[in-house]
């Protein structure tokens, strides 16, 4: 399966990245590659083979239910480009 | 034409656990913003998830208590999309392989009947935090706290068919996890909510029409009105020649109405794919077993035995069990008042229901608790006073002034069992109401009700009114 310039410029749009009409040719060609790969793969009969969720053949280590943490606003918050009264600031988000 | 309406809730109740789903983070309700957002809520790099033994837990819990099955393998995933409130640009969720698969809720209907609604799947996931737009000026402020909170997504299939049905469902859950104690249930606070799948089709159809998802809808009302306003505007679009597009809506509780919310074009597409960073969850029958055997009596087996053990009617049942906490009470109660089980239910539904409403306070607290009330209740049943006095002593116990058999002697509300002492109350009224009298033996035998209520007055409500009742009978 090919892809098309409109599907690179949905994927980047969705990965907020910004990719110029010269590089989408270049994107159009490499991701369809890999989509080839995957076609590939599809050809395998995999009846009988567990979908693998994880490379390790482990399972989940589990927590106990304990408050561990404390309060680090101020050291996280000098990270932050603008702080007002504890809150992290960003442009507006409208839903 | 004639349309029917198909309905799914996705139900998103808080576990109640004290941290967070995948850090040692507070789940505590209402601390100063970002205080409890640690850097793994914040989606620091290098940090790792680790994941919460009693969210699992919990979400078993609630899987066995709505008879699914419980997957011995489960999977996080990533659900990727951007959004200020989500650091890490993706929520932490499950979707291929969910931790609770089936299971069904059964849910009363108004005309008696029931509905058994199917349960395609509960998972666990973390919340997002939260944007604050007000005083911003042209900004947003975002507090982290509530991000990593557990959530358990509690996903019904497509089967109710109107607003009614759906609340009637969500408060069947609601009550259901406050029982199992995984979730305390409060609305205000956002640790219940849903989102709602509405589509119409014309009766008879087989197939879904396009359906719009109406988001966090946090009380009984709101998703009643907001249903039902959607299903109107549905069958408008369609009447109009139009067609429903899909897409989320949120609604307004000022303006009663429902607006588009995000774009259609990304809203599900969110590319999911197993989380590296999380290995299969693996639970074993031993883990599963343990937890069945720990399940505590459900609200509708609850009911049955209320009703079978106790003789009472179904409705006082389910008053009684709405709450675990009101059901512990009850028991409590009839414990000291053996075979009196229906004037119990009377004053837990009644009396005390009241009570606890006008004080805002929590049946667990109440200042009256099982044993003073059953002392109380004790002297109704003994014939020491009535019914209405009881009331009066009632609220002073309420008022913390002791034991009922304290207040009944220092204010003097023993019942007039002395029938000499009444007769001759008796005979004042007689003498007083002459005329009532002359009316009574005339055949007017309706003002023997006035009388006795002279009779009562007289005593302060102290009489007994059946003996009243009697002796008044046999004077006259």
């Amino acid at each position: 399966m090919a892809l098309s310039k409109k599907d690179i410029q949905q994927i980047a749009h969705l990965a907020r990245i910004e990719v110029s009409d010269d590089e989408i040719a270049d994107y159009v060609d490499k991701l369809s590659q890999i989509i080839g790969l995957v076609d590939q793969l599809q050809q395998v009969n995999t009846t009988d083979v567990v979908p693998m969720a994880h490379p390790s053949d482990m399972y989940q280590r589990l927590r106990d239910d304990e408050v561990s943490e404390v309060n680090q606003r101020e050291l996280f918050q000098r990270n932050a480009s603008a702080v007002t009264d504890g809150l992290y600031r960003v442009p507006k988000v409208l839903d | 034409m004639s349309w029917e309406t198909v309905i799914g809730l996705e139900i998103h109740a808080q576990l109640a656990t004290r941290s967070k789903i995948f850090s040692g983070a507070s789940t505590a309700y209402g601390a100063e913003p970002n205080t409890q957002a640690c850097a793994v809520d914040l989606g620091y790099p290098g940090v790792l998830p680790v994941l919460n033994a009693e969210a699992v837990r919990l979400a078993v819990r609630f899987g066995l208590a709505i008879g699914a099955s419980i997957s011995e393998r489960s999977v996080f995933a990533r659900k990727n999309y951007f959004y200020p409130d989500l650091p890490k640009g993706y929520q932490i969720s499950q979707y291929e392989l969910p931790i609770v698969v089936g299971g069904s809720i059964r849910i009363g209907l108004d005309d008696g009947g029931e509905k058994h609604v199917a349960v395609t799947r509960a998972h666990l996931e973390e919340d997002a935090g939260k944007s604050v737009h007000e005083n911003f000026d042209g900004e947003s402020g975002i507090d982290l706290n509530r991000a990593g909170t557990p959530l358990l997504e509690i996903v019904s299939e497509p089967e109710l068919s109107s607003a009614v049905e759906a609340v009637a469902y969500m408060r069947t859950v609601h009550q259901l996890v406050r029982y199992l104690g995984i979730c305390d249930g409060n609305m205000q606070e956002g640790s219940f909510r849903c989102d709602a799948n509405v589509s119409i089709r014309q009766v008879g159809d087989e197939q879904l029409g396009t359906r719009t998802e109406l988001k966090n809808l946090n009380s009984f009302r709101f998703i009643e009105r907001a249903i039902n306003y959607e299903i109107e505007r549905q069958i408008d679009v369609i009447e109009d020649g139009g067609e429903v597009v899909q897409e989320t809506r949120l609604y307004d509780s000022d303006r009663h109405e429902t607006r588009p919310m995000r774009s259609k074009e990304d809203a599900n597409d969110y590319r999911y794919f197993p989380d590296p960073d999380l290995l299969p969850v693996v639970l074993d029958s031993n883990y599963i077993e343990t937890q069945r055997a720990a399940l505590p009596e459900l609200p509708e087996a609850r009911q049955q035995r209320f009703v079978q053990s106790f003789g009472l009617s179904r409705k006082d049942a389910a008053v009684l069990t709405g709450s675990r906490e009101t059901a512990d009470y009850y028991e409590g109660l009839v414990e000291y008042l053996k075979g009196e089980h229906k004037l119990a239910a009377n004053w837990v539904n009644g009396e005390l229901a009241a009570a606890l409403n006008r004080d805002s306070t929590g049946i667990s607290e109440a200042r009256v608790t099982p044993k003073l009330l059953a002392g109380l209740l004790q002297r109704i049943v003994d014939g020491t006073i009535s019914g209405k006095i009881a009331k009066e002593v009632f609220e002073a116990i309420w008022q913390g002034e002791g034991e009922a058999d304290d207040i009944i002697e220092s204010r003097g509300l023993r019942q007039i069992s002395d029938s000499g002492e009444l007769e001759t109350i008796i005979d004042q009224v007689l003498a007083n109401n002459p005329s009532q009298v002359e009316q009574y033996r005339g055949g007017a035998h309706k003002v023997l009700g006035f009388l006795v209520g002279q009779v009562m007055k007289a005593t302060g409500g102290k009489a007994n009114p059946g003996q009243v009742n009697e002796l008044l009978r046999t004077k006259l």
